[in-house]
């Protein structure tokens, strides 16, 4: 059965849901965003420590969205802005989840994938070093950071970057990526 | 020779870049999606600017967070200074960045000392007391 975009949605979307977002993203959006969860966590006076680490990571998931996501298929169809994409910030006992959702197309499905899987085999030590050696390399990609991005996630959460394909139609994928926060 | 001062947005730092006094100040956040665009004419002044340093250049980076699109460009900024120091002779043209991180926030601090691996220009790791 083929990818069901409003079930996986409806999923998601429960009561650890602490913010959650889905249409457009732009730069205006993403500033709004920040600033409409930090607040959120001052108010229930989070950890100082965790609110950071939260807020950086969702700094780098959101600005991987913005800089990486595909213009959906039949977005009319489906009734989809351009850039469009969902996430979630989760609060699970004492750490938080950030879920991202966006499509992609198949021929990034393999790059991809490659680089999640190379990030969560490293270990700490090494995801420094790699680090390092790709912010010293004279080459930077197009969209900047030069894919930092996934590698700072992992570093400062120290956890694996879990994350599902789902096949849409033959030539988009769904892709899907969750980090904890602790 | 122009001084730099940029007010401080959401996402953008405050910048102050004094040519005759040679301090130089990145305060704030830094998360622009696009970093290159705000980056670049802090690196082109700083290319001017190792034309004719002050005697010492005294750098203050006090960041409470920046993306990794602008750690690049922040790199960017210290290799201009690194080519400054490296040719520092006869007291001019000495080189420090005064690296600020909230007490607790390992990631600043770790990300300091990435830096100063990296570099070959005096860090120092300063702790700012809540």
């Amino acid at each position: 059965m083929s990818f069901n975009l409003q079930e996986w949605y409806d999923n998601m979307n429960n009561d650890n849901v602490v913010f959650s977002f889905r249409g457009a993203i732009t730069a205006e959006l993403i500033t709004d965003v920040l600033s409409t969860v930090e607040q959120k966590l001052e108010e229930i006076n989070e950890n100082p420590k965790l609110k950071k680490k939260v807020y950086n990571v969702l700094v780098e998931a959101l600005q991987n969205l913005f800089h990486h996501i595909d213009i959906p298929p039949d977005k009319e169809l489906l009734q989809l802005d351009d850039r469009f994409a969902i996430f979630f910030l989760s609060k699970i006992d004492d750490s938080y989840r950030i879920t991202t959702g966006n499509f992609i197309k198949m021929e990034k499905y393999q790059i991809l994938k490659d680089r999640l899987d190379q990030i969560n085999y490293l270990s700490q030590d090494e995801l420094k070093s790699l680090y390092k050696l790709i912010l010293n390399n004279e080459e930077f990609s197009d969209k900047g950071g030069g894919g930092l991005g996934m590698i700072d996630i992992a570093r400062k959460t120290g956890n694996k970057l879990k994350y599902t394909f789902f096949d849409f139609n033959k030539d988009y994928n769904f892709f899907s990526l969750e980090v904890i926060v602790n | 020779m122009k001084s730099i001062s940029i007010s401080g947005t959401p996402k953008t730092p405050t910048v102050k870049f004094d040519a005759e006094t040679g301090v130089i100040e990145i305060k704030g956040r830094s998360i622009p999606e696009n970093s290159i665009e705000f980056y670049k004419p802090l690196v082109d002044w700083l290319e001017e600017y190792a034309q004719h340093t002050a005697k010492l250049t005294e750098v203050n980076i006090e960041l409470e967070y920046f993306n990794t699109s602008s750690s690049k460009c922040i790199l960017d900024v210290f290799k201009k200074l690194e080519a400054v120091y490296k040719n520092r002779k006869d007291g001019l043209g000495d080189v420090i960045i005064n690296w600020y991180y909230e007490e607790d926030d390992e990631d600043m601090l770790e990300a300091g000392e990435d830096y100063q691996s990296i570099l070959k220009i005096p860090f120092k790791m300063i702790e700012i007391e809540e």
